[in-house]
């Protein structure tokens, strides 16, 4: 069994380890760490945090004696609904350019859908090298079960030695399945990917506990090495129209289909046109705005900048605005280039659902606002007076 | 007409509860409260609810550190019949393969089952991975993001229920074979408080904990050994300072924030 040790000898007693635990599993007996091995759930936070090196896990490797050599390629899924991608696609595209150059290998690009065949050259333009293509009436809405079997034929056949997902609904669901059926190491929801040039392998750093700790984590046994990437963390690949690059097609075998499942209906949402995850800005509305019909000011302010809206759990409790807008930790997840929060306190919870925007702007009434200690630029004030003129500025400007 | 639910939970830090030091620069989670993953509260409502409604049982299953059993009880005060608490020191250090393995191996001892309703993601790791990990484990079929259950059908055969997935761009219906695994967003319902029967019948539940003794899977399956990720580091994000404020009459400050944002507009 894997284990950890605290070394006496390096061990100062300066009790950082006990702060930091997540499961209280670590007390200090003669001015020593003590890990009380029941409690402990080997997550490694005191190892990273101990000054002195002091704390050490011992990781039992399972027998692994696989060449890993022949897997080669750095692999996107190209998300797309109805023939268009999720710009995630072109982002993943980008990276996968980078990292596949370290690696001296390919891009690919996996396309899956019903009629896109014809998609494969945008993928190209954008840096693919290989497209990977299944075309099929069955793959035309997603459905994790169809879209998964089709993947795991494509890595058992080519053997992509990493394979990259947007963050999004989709690829999340997609991907924690693909893994578990290939027993192949997944990151979530990351914001950086790097290769460690010695080693040959991916090294892919997330947020965790809503951006309050970082962690760096990597699969060397496993391949392929898979990982999901936020939205807009990274700049989209440029278009270059005259790549060139090869299209492989797959036929979709009627034997993948999983007819447990079924999909009947896509209901768009008709509030916003520009949805939450997508947005380079976001504009949110929280408490301060009083009253649901103040939404107007905030609607507003996006529709100048380009903007999706935003809520804080506060204002979607109280009804002012549907739940698929709400920011936070019970909500989504954003990281957009501007955020900008509107009569938004900042609690914690609010925080982590947002700390990690490029750019983020405040407009509160009280001084003393948590949401002013995260904030880039902060405006004290009342948001009915500061949100027109802002707005009326930003046409302005946005006329020029 | 009976539903027998499942529902997978963890037991989280209280993200209120946590505090930077500031000389350090480290999360400090000493003292910090443990609470029932803020997604998983939704599970186990949708569960009783579904038991409520259609007869049958609802159990709750959570691996982790004898402390967790505190998670197991809330639930039961929230009107969960069973209590499974996956514990042994083999499995410390599993990441969401190895999590979701031990998890799908409990589920199969205990057998019967029409659905698993797992949270949307835990509020410390974020991953979303666990849920439709154990669907895979499982061979089941999956509805992610579950906003809403429209309709089941437990007369039929196969069992079918009709799911709205909350999607980026809006939702989506979808017609689901039961056996299936679930995981629910906030929007499905508003948990109850715990009842004052309840909070008794958790003090007195008798609650079931199983080791890989009971669960018998291979040990280079589970724990640190049998995971494929390792963290190599984990380090807090250097604190962000409070930036510019601007203060003053509206027609000041914003063209004060103007000036600052123009080139990034």
């Amino acid at each position: 069994m894997s284990s950890i040790k605290v070394n006496n000898e390096k061990c100062v007693g300066c009790t950082l380890c006990v702060k930091v635990c997540p499961a209280q599993a670590i007390k200090m007996v003669d001015k020593k760490a003590v890990i009380d091995l029941d409690r402990c759930t080997l997550c490694g936070v005191c190892v990273s945090t101990c000054k002195f090196g002091a704390i050490s896990i011992l990781r039992q490797q399972a027998a692994k004696d696989k060449d890993l050599s022949h897997y080669k390629g750095v692999w996107v899924f190209a998300e797309q609904r109805n023939g268009v991608f999720s710009t995630v696609a072109f982002e993943l595209l980008n990276k996968a350019q980078v990292l596949a150059k370290d690696l001296n290998t390919y891009v690919g690009a996996v396309l899956l859908g019903s009629g896109i065949k014809d998609k494969a050259q945008e993928l190209i333009s954008r840096g693919a090298d290989k497209v990977f293509v299944i075309d099929s009436p069955v793959l035309q809405n997603f459905i994790t079960e169809n879209y998964k079997e089709a993947i795991i034929e494509l890595v058992n056949k080519y053997k992509p030695e990493i394979i990259l997902a947007g963050a999004t609904t989709t690829g999340r669901s997609l991907v924690s399945r693909i893994a578990v059926d290939l027993y192949a190491g997944l990151t979530a929801d990351c914001t950086g990917l790097d290769i460690d040039k010695e080693k040959k392998i991916l090294i892919q750093t997330r947020p965790a506990f809503g951006g309050n700790i970082m962690a760096q984590i990597i699969s060397p046994d496993y391949r392929p090495q898979m990982a999901t990437v936020r939205h807009k963390v990274m700049p989209e690949a440029v278009v270059n129209p005259g790549r060139e690059g090869e299209v492989i097609v797959n036929d979709f075998n009627p034997e993948w289909q999983d007819h447990r499942i079924k999909f009947l209906d896509f209901i768009a949402e008709a509030v916003s046109t520009v949805n939450l995850s997508d947005a380079d800005i976001i504009v949110s509305g929280g408490r301060g705005l009083q009253a649901p019909e103040n939404f107007k000011i905030i609607e507003e302010l996006a529709a100048s900048l380009g903007a999706a809206v935003g809520a804080s759990r506060a204002a979607v409790d109280s009804g002012w605005m549907p739940y698929s807008h709400q920011v936070g930790q019970t909500g989504r997840t954003v990281c957009p280039k501007i955020y900008i929060a509107c009569g938004i306190s900042g609690q914690i919870q609010h925080l982590v659902g947002m700390q990690s925007s490029k750019t983020i702007i405040a407009i509160n009434k009280d001084p003393d606002a948590p949401i002013f200690k995260v904030a880039d630029y902060g405006l004290v004030g009342d948001v009915f007076k500061i949100i027109p003129l802002l707005t009326k500025k930003i046409q302005e400007i946005r006329n020029k | 007409m009976a539903m027998n639910i499942l529902v997978c939970i963890k037991q989280v830090p209280d993200t209120t509860d946590v505090k930077i030091d500031p000389k350090t620069n480290t999360l400090i989670r000493e003292g910090v409260q443990s609470i029932i993953n803020p997604f998983d509260a939704y599970a186990i409502e949708e569960a009783v609810r579904l038991k409520e409604r259609f007869g049958g049982k609802a159990t709750v299953i959570t691996m982790g550190p004898p402390q967790a059993q505190d998670a197991l009880k809330e639930a039961i005060s929230l009107g969960i019949d069973e209590a499974i608490h996956l514990s042994d020191r083999a499995f410390a250090g599993s990441d969401t393969w190895a999590t979701s393995l031990i998890l799908s191996a409990a589920i199969k001892k205990i057998g019967d089952f029409d659905l698993i309703i797992c949270g949307k993601q835990a509020s410390d790791g974020d991953t979303a991975q666990v849920g439709p990990g154990i669907a895979a484990h499982l061979d089941l079929a999956q509805a992610t993001y579950v906003r809403r259950i429209d309709s089941v059908h437990l007369d039929t055969n196969p069992k079918v229920m009709i799911v709205e997935r909350l999607l980026e761009e809006g939702y989506e219906l979808i017609e689901i074979h039961l056996p299936a695994l679930i995981t629910v967003v906030k929007e499905i319902n508003t948990p109850r408080m715990p009842s004052l029967k309840g909070k008794m019948r958790a003090q007195k539940a008798a609650i079931t904990v199983w080791g890989n003794k009971d669960l018998g899977i291979e040990e280079n399956k589970i724990g640190l050994k049998g995971s494929p990720t390792q963290v190599v580091k984990i380090f807090t994000p250097p604190h962000k300072e409070g930036g510019k404020v601007f203060t003053g009459e509206p027609g000041e400050v914003v063209d004060a924030l103007v000036a600052e944002i123009k080139d990034i507009l």
